[in-house]
């Protein structure tokens, strides 16, 4: 892959990720006079669902790029999007968490405290937040070498963490019955899977080259 | 930076002549792409679908018991942002897809405990009474409110016409489930029909409406044509919608929510700011039709109708009786 188009590839992936939220706020920008249904009719909940689920959304394709790379080794350059990914993924976390703070609890720290040690669908959630920060602060090439790769590597484990957290969060903040969650927890599942099968895969197609070589 | 000349664009890098007539048309279908990425369903519930059709006009007289002190949630709200699983659970789903309820002919079964079972016409309930315009609050459970002008008249009227035998302590709800009209998804999660019901003294509370409409005009179908229940102080799953029978029955009937996760809903659900859903708070709740900046509300004790039902749960621990 060229570095040019690389380049490219990467203007073109932060608009793709900044899109969505610049149309939220023109939206929101809406609301205040053109337009007061323009976040419909319960705006709280069209913005909290709509960061929250960016959030998870861009999560999940963070995971997918170390297997797609496994499965088409031509495409090994996406690695270079992965951390652009991650750190936008962060980025709707922040909104969304932000939108809890604002909204919901009104900048209160009782209501939050409340919500945090009775609600488990909010600690859930906070939890993957807080999941998140040590990777999106060690995000850095800086970071990488003081930490040395193997240990960066396993630190950011921690994604799939924060991820399973997301979609806890998004199962026990749903109502009974509702199966909206199902979508985002079946592809985060193939992903979790497909790793420890890539491997296995990978570990055959090794251990066969060097038979033939003994 | 090198400014090129013409002779310098290659014939490829030219934009073709039809991609750019089209230029904003694609810049709209990039944006709509993109925030589709984001949430289907947030531009789902955005943008609006068609227009509901004008429908028959209710005539109705002023009622006492209608609220004078909080602005009406608009008629497009009301009927754009519906929980009616039996059409889909998104809230935009009712407006898109209830098209194909058919309200004519309907009739109420009326059994159980009665002196003897009836079958009421839609048509003759409508001229029962006179139809009252009652602008109540509508709480529901996800800890979103409306103000809505009801038209309707007291479901003690059609009680009486009942004739239900004093054994009769309780009354059963039971909502249309036909698959020929409604989805009946299987992802919401529920055994149809959808059933409700309230203790006696509840149904016969002056409070409790037989509603046909909303707005002055008949109910369009996403809000629960061609007739329903109001129960304006308990959590909105506690008024049904689409009636086909009323049972009367003498000890606690099933109901669905309460079937469906007894530890979340209960047969009673007064509203109740101090009672919590196990997993979120209802300590206030969101006003829809509100600036996003100011939806949030204290959630008010039965819902504000507190000094016209507080005695019927006198007693009672509405903490474990919830």
């Amino acid at each position: 892959m060229k570095q040019r188009s690389i380049v490219l590839l990467k203007v073109v992936a932060h608009a793709a990720c900044l899109a969505p939220v610049i149309w939220l706020l023109w939206r929101l920008y809406l609301t205040s006079g053109p337009d007061p249904n323009a976040l419909g009719p319960d705006p709280t909940h069209t913005v909290t669902f709509f960061t929250g689920r960016g959030a998870l959304r861009l999560l999940v394709i963070t995971l997918a790029v170390t297997p797609l790379r496994k499965l088409l080794p031509k495409l090994a350059w996406v690695i270079r999007f992965r951390r652009l990914l991650g750190l936008y993924a962060f980025f709707y976390a922040c909104l969304h968490l932000m939108t809890y703070v604002w909204l919901y609890a009104g900048f209160s720290w009782s209501a939050m405290v409340d919500d945090i040690s009775q609600r488990r669908f909010i600690t859930a959630g906070l939890t993957a937040w807080l999941l998140l920060v040590p990777l999106a602060l060690t995000s850095t090439a800086w970071s990488i070498s003081k930490l040395g790769g193997k240990n960066w590597n396993r630190l950011h484990w921690l994604t799939y963490a924060a991820a399973i957290s997301g979609v806890i969060h998004y199962w026990w903040g749903v109502k009974s019955g509702v199966k909206t969650p199902l979508a985002i927890t079946i592809v985060l599942g193939v992903l979790l899977l497909a790793r420890p099968l890539l491997a296995r895969r990978q570990n055959a197609k090794r251990s066969a080259a060097n038979a033939v070589e003994a | 930076m090198l400014i090129r000349k013409p002779g310098d664009i290659a014939p490829s890098e030219i934009t073709p002549k039809h991609d750019y007539l089209n230029r904003r048309a694609f810049m709209r279908g990039a944006a709509v792409g993109a925030a589709a990425l984001a949430g289907e369903h947030a531009l789902r519930g955005i943008l609006r679908p068609t227009r509901v059709e004008a429908a028959d006009k209710l005539a109705t007289v002023k009622s006492q018991y209608s609220l004078t002190t909080e602005p009406l949630t608009p008629y497009e709200d009301i009927t754009h942002y519906n929980n009616f699983y039996e059409f889909g659970v998104d809230k935009g789903d009712p407006a898109k897809y209830a098209g194909t309820l058919k309200t004519r002919p309907w009739t109420i079964k009326v059994e159980g405990l009665v002196s003897k079972p009836q079958t009421f016409d839609i048509d003759t309930l409508l001229k029962l009474r006179p139809m009252e315009e009652r602008v109540y609050r509508f709480r529901c459970v996800e800890a979103w409110s409306m103000v809505i002008p009801w038209a309707g008249y007291s479901l003690s009227e059609f009680i009486k016409l009942c004739d239900p035998l004093s054994t009769a302590k309780y009354v059963q709800f039971v909502s249309l489930a036909d698959d020929k009209q409604e989805k009946l998804p299987w992802d919401a999660g529920i055994r149809w029909p959808y059933l409700e019901g309230l203790r006696m003294d509840e149904a016969m509370h002056p409070l409790t409406l037989l509603t046909f409409g909303l707005y002055g005009e008949v109910l369009p179908n996403q809000d629960g044509a061609p007739v329903r229940i109001i129960v304006p102080w308990k959590y909105g799953f506690k008024s049904p919608k689409s009636i086909v029978k009323v049972k009367f029955v003498k000890s606690q009937p099933e109901t669905t929510w309460n079937d469906m996760a007894p530890d979340e809903y209960g047969f009673y659900s007064n509203v109740n700011p101090n009672h919590d859903h196990p997993r979120w708070s209802q300590k206030t709740e969101r006003r829809i039709g509100a600036p996003i900046w100011k939806q949030r509300q204290p959630t008010l004790m039965f819902n504000g109708y507190a000094d016209q039902v507080a005695s019927l749960y006198k007693g009672m621990n509405l903490d474990r009786d919830y």
